[in-house]
């Protein structure tokens, strides 16, 4: 690890101000990506901004028709959550299939979110939710928020506070875990919402994405059934040594069905 | 007073009261005064000619002390990694045995072939010093394959190797083989590949070292499995130290599996670098670096073919491996895959003729060395799985063929056509207990409740034999080892009894400090915890070959028990004195000297007294103390073996293979302590079922860029990929080791690749699948469903 400087405000402008001030911070929230980054000495960024001291961000919040989770939530909150396994048991379920308990003890979900892991599960609960992203200086819908490899709409300076979930009428997630890491190899979140399905695929490439003909099948009749032919093209899916791109394709069919199973169940 | 725990008892391993509350003692705890860093500078490139180094960015870094590389071992005169056996090939030719600097010269041939070496103050400094390392490289274009490495026109390695062969050897006799296949009823062929694996100790690998000017002594503390095989091959061969001049300490090292048990060029480094910068030098490798640096295990690519007779009896086996070498020769490199493999092909059947050629191939990857098992586990994987390919072909069932041919209890011991002679075993007994337990008369109803959930069961069977307890040094001698593989123990009985064993194996995680107590215990009577056991340091321990290839009881423990028995020898000297009686009627039992016949006795601890205080003692006849030292050469190999049963579910939606029952019958021979034998043998076998199903170290073939270099990427066995095992032991008594032992380290790994593997093609069988190549990840699988036109329930 290089050296750096550290802050830990307490305010969210004092955080947003140094990040901008100084060339080359970084936040760090649970550190999850970050720490092996800068342990392996692959980021050298100059100063740290903690976020942990920004108490406000930590909770999840009934809304009535959204929940509203602060983004230094970590992913154990989140599944131990009874609003959330009462409201949306999909995204309970999502949140404790993350990483490993210490990895759910310490990562939160801004956190991931704002990283943006083209094999991260959040990033399928968010977009396939249709959940809105808050923001230190605004509201970014999901659909137009995840821009790719570790690319969101982000500006520098702005911070994630809170993402804003609707309640859905069912939801479900379904995940291929890569044996090793325990990423999503493939990890498909299916939603039906008051104006239809939406399904969000992650791992399976450069970013999370989304599956039109899928969500019409589904729009129609809400079964596993439903999708069984619908095949992914394989143009553009990741292809590396734990599994090739048409084995992934395959996968996204296999998990979006399963994740119609969850939701129903 | 503590009380006898012997031969038989399971106590609590005594080790766990430090490991299991921290106080564990590992080469990175260690800090010695003044104490430096060092960071290795690797090669990012497979395969590059070394242009040049330029030091002075790096020098002129805060905090760095000195730079070295591979022109100053040069200057310095230093010897190359030296390998430890000289093979030859089939006509007396010895292998290509190019030299293995300690730092690269010339040229790099791996990702993470040692450049440089920079050391400073503190990690960071070294770290920061070392990324402005100037290293001008010319890259070449790398060849990681063994199939890709002997084509012609493919890299070479080395100027004077061509084709990158090390040496063509081969074992056997090739007309019989012939003969016998020109007879045949049935042949039957499979080509199949051993992956390439990495270890993956939980302690990484780390060295310290220190000079002291005014003795010319060295200190060098290291994660080593044999500190006094490394004390012998560094300063002997490489730093030109004499041996009394060198003190090599292998403290608490977490894991070993074979990774430790070689020499590596950091050793040599750093304790060539700590007396020119007069300061002691600490290395601790990343999780990352051992990946790159740690000799890997395995890569072998093979062709099999079994000739049968119309009763499926085997008539002869012909094989013929390519295997991986890496870019250098490592300390045991080129035995593995020709003296730790050709001799197991026979197994456990009567096969009368066998050939074996293998081809020892220089890549652009790691050096590959011994790795648990080591040789054995490949010879079975092939043999185990042909006798399924056969059985298949001819229509036999699995378990029939291999009890037609199996060598029967009585026919111990067995010469088998491939040098080795089994001394004892049942494989029958093993085979027939294991199907009890494994309860395979219901595995057709567990079957169809598996396909009622869309599912394949399948069941396999891996009945196996293995040489270990390495090794009588006269017969590893005329296969090429240069040096002995005895080992030996020292008895300290101090003069209030209790007991201090100084041995020359080392433990790192196999139990010795309670199981060796327990030989003790039981044979002089002692207490458990009036027995302590030291190892691992060349100023300690008299001398010793270290702990691999399962021999530490068998070997070690030999040693033990022939020096426990010298104690007892001239124990009932001084007792004949005591008592004043012959000596032939002085009768030792549960730790008292008594007198045949009579009630007249002398306790242990009161001949120990006496030794040490000899004031009623026959001086002129005895020497004072109670102190013996034995070193025990075996007269032959031990050969556990057993029957493994594996039980897999697939799901052919996404060809996950799910590991849902396991069972092992082993003959180990004599069990000291159960529940470190069950516990080996758990790890062993968890291993293994690693190797089937998850691990596997995959380079890139242009670049030589190993893309499974983290926990990330290599998938090691974790709990939840693995059942509850069914585990235990129908045991022979070895005939030639003093208390019967035949060694449990290994088999797990040796029996189970195979088992796994047949029950997974067993549950593809309906498919037309034959083979499955390790490992069998979810992507394999669906690819072979594919290939195989399956109706998937998902379409």
């Amino acid at each position: 690890m290089k050296p750096f400087a550290y802050h830990q405000p307490n305010q969210i402008p004092d955080a947003a101000k140094l990040l901008t001030s100084i060339e080359d911070s970084k936040l760090v929230a649970g550190g999850m990506t970050l720490i092996p980054t800068l342990k392996q000495r692959l980021a050298s960024p100059v100063a740290l901004v903690d976020l942990s001291k920004l108490g406000d961000l930590k909770g999840i919040t009934d809304d009535g028709a959204t929940i509203t989770i602060g983004a230094m939530t970590p992913h154990v909150v989140v599944a131990a959550s009874q609003l959330v396994q009462t409201k949306i048991p999909g995204l309970a379920a999502l949140a404790s299939m993350i990483g490993d308990p210490a990895v759910r003890s310490r990562g939160t979900i801004g956190g991931s979110v704002a990283n943006n892991d083209p094999a991260a599960d959040y990033p399928a609960g968010v977009l396939g939710l249709g959940a809105t992203i808050v923001t230190s200086t605004r509201e970014i819908a999901a659909d137009s928020f995840f821009l790719g490899l570790f690319e969101t709409a982000l500006e520098p300076g702005e911070i994630i506070t809170a993402i804003r979930f609707p309640v859905p009428l069912k939801a479900g997630y379904a995940k291929f875990k890569a044996p090793a890491s325990r990423y999503a190899l493939v990890g498909v979140f299916v939603a039906k919402v008051a104006d239809g399905v939406r399904v969000a695929v992650t791992g399976a490439g450069p970013g999370v994405f989304r599956v039109p003909p899928m969500e019409a099948a589904l729009s129609g009749n809400f079964d596993p059934t439903a999708i069984a032919a619908i095949k992914i093209d394989t143009d553009g899916l990741t292809s590396d040594i734990h599994a090739e791109a048409d084995y992934r394709a395959h996968l996204v069919t296999v998990m979006a069905k399963r994740a119609v199973d969850a939701a129903l169940s | 007073m503590g009380e006898v725990i012997g031969i038989g008892a399971a106590p609590k391993r005594k080790e766990d009261q430090r490991f299991l509350t921290g106080r564990g003692n590992y080469v990175s705890d260690i800090k010695r005064p003044g104490m430096t860093a060092g960071v290795f500078v690797r090669s990012p490139h497979g395969h590059a000619v070394l242009r040049g180094i330029d030091k002075s960015a790096a020098l002129a870094s805060s905090g760095v002390i000195a730079v070295l590389t591979g022109d100053d071992v040069k200057a310095d005169g230093l010897g190359s990694l030296p390998c430890g056996w000289g093979i030859t090939d089939a006509k007396g030719v010895p292998m290509k045995e190019p030299p293995f600097p300690m730092l690269a010269q010339d040229k790099v041939r791996f990702v993470g072939d040692m450049v440089a070496f920079v050391i400073a103050e503190t990690p960071e400094q070294a770290n920061a010093g070392a990324e402005l390392l100037k290293v001008d490289y010319e890259v070449l274009p790398s060849v990681v394959g063994v199939l890709e490495a002997v084509r012609p026109g493919a890299p070479q390695l080395f100027d004077d190797v061509p084709n990158n062969i090390c040496c063509d050897w081969e074992l056997g006799d090739k007309a019989a083989v012939e003969a016998a296949f020109k007879k045949a009823a049935h042949v039957a062929k499979l080509s199949l590949v051993n992956n390439r694996l990495i270890g993956n100790p939980m302690e990484p690998r780390a060295a310290i070292a220190e000079y002291e000017p005014g003795t010319d002594r060295y200190t060098l503390w290291t994660t080593s499995q044999f500190p006094h095989v490394v004390r012998f091959l560094m300063g002997a061969l490489v730093l030109n130290i004499p041996q009394h001049k060198l003190r090599v300490v292998a403290p608490d090292v977490g894991g070993g599996f074979g990774v430790k048990q070689f020499h590596y060029g950091e050793e040599a480094v750093i304790t060539w670098a700590a007396k020119r910068v007069r300061r002691p030098v600490k290395w601790v490798a990343s999780r990352s670096e051992g990946y790159v640096s740690d000799r890997h295990g395995r890569d072998h690519v093979t062709e099999a073919e079994l000739a049968l007779d119309e009763n499926g009896k085997f008539l002869a086996f012909r094989v013929n491996t390519l295997a991986n070498m890496g870019g250098y020769l490592s300390t045991f490199g080129p035995n593995i895959p020709t003296n730790l493999y050709g001799p197991l092909l026979g197994g456990v059947y009567t096969t009368p003729a066998i050939y074996c050629n293998v081809k020892v191939v220089f890549t652009n990857t790691v050096p590959v060395d011994a790795y648990r098992g080591a040789g054995r586990p490949e010879a079975t994987f092939v043999l185990e799985r042909m006798v399924d390919v056969a059985a298949s072909e001819m229509g036999i069932d699995r378990v029939e063929i291999r009890r037609r041919n199996m060598i029967p209890k009585e026919a111990y011991p067995y010469q088998t056509p491939v040098l080795v002679q089994y001394d004892s075993g049942d494989p029958m007994g093993c085979l027939d207990g294991a199907l009890v337990a494994a309860d395979v008369k219901n595995f057709g109803v567990r079957k169809a409740a598996s396909a009622s959930k869309g599912k394949f069961r399948g069941l396999g069977y891996s009945t196996y034999v293995e040489a270990c307890g390495l090794a009588p040094s006269r017969f590893a001698g005329r296969l090429g080892a240069r040096g002995g593989l005895y080992e030996s123990a020292t008895v300290r009985v101090h003069p209030t009894g209790q007991v201090t064993v100084m041995i020359g194996t080392h433990n790192h995680g196999q139990g010795h400090e309670t199981t060796f107590a327990q030989i003790v215990s039981e044979k002089l009577g002692v207490a458990f915890e009036n027995v302590d056991i030291v190892f691992g340091d060349t100023d300690r321990v008299q001398f010793g070959m270290g702990t691999y290839g399962s021999r530490s009881l068998v070997v070690g423990g030999a040693a033990l028990s022939k020096a426990t028995d010298k104690v007892i020898v001239k124990g009932k000297k001084i007792a004949a004195h005591l008592l004043e009686a012959a000596e032939a009627d002085i009768q030792f039992e549960a730790g008292k000297f008594s007198v045949a016949g009579t009630d007249r006795i002398k306790t242990f601890e009161e001949i120990a007294g006496a030794a040490y205080v000899p004031h009623n003692y026959p001086l002129e006849v005895l020497e004072p103390g109670l102190e013996e030292q034995a070193y025990y050469d075996p007269v032959n190999f031990t050969y556990p073996g057993g029957c493994h049963i594996a039980e897999v579910e697939v799901d052919p939606e996404t060809g996950t293979v799910t590991l849902v029952n396991y069972t092992a019958v082993d003959d180990v021979g004599t069990v000291i302590n159960p529940m470190i034998v069950e516990g080996q043998l758990h790890g062993g076998i968890v291993q293994g079922v690693g190797q089937a199903l998850f691990e596997n170290a995959v380079y890139d073939e242009g670049s030589g860029q190993l893309l499974s270099g983290s926990l990330m990427d290599y998938c090691m066995p974790r709990a939840d990929h693995l059942p509850m095992m069914q585990v235990s032991t129908h045991s022979t008594l070895c005939t030639h080791t003093p208390m019967g032992v035949k060694g449990c380290g290994e088999v797990g790994t040796i029996g189970s690749p195979a088992a796994v593997i047949n029950a997974v093609v067993d549950a593809l069988s309906h498919l037309g699948v034959t083979h499955v190549d390790m490992p069998a990840t979810p992507n394999r699988i669906w690819r072979l469903l594919q290939n195989a036109s399956l109706p998937v329930a998902a379409e």
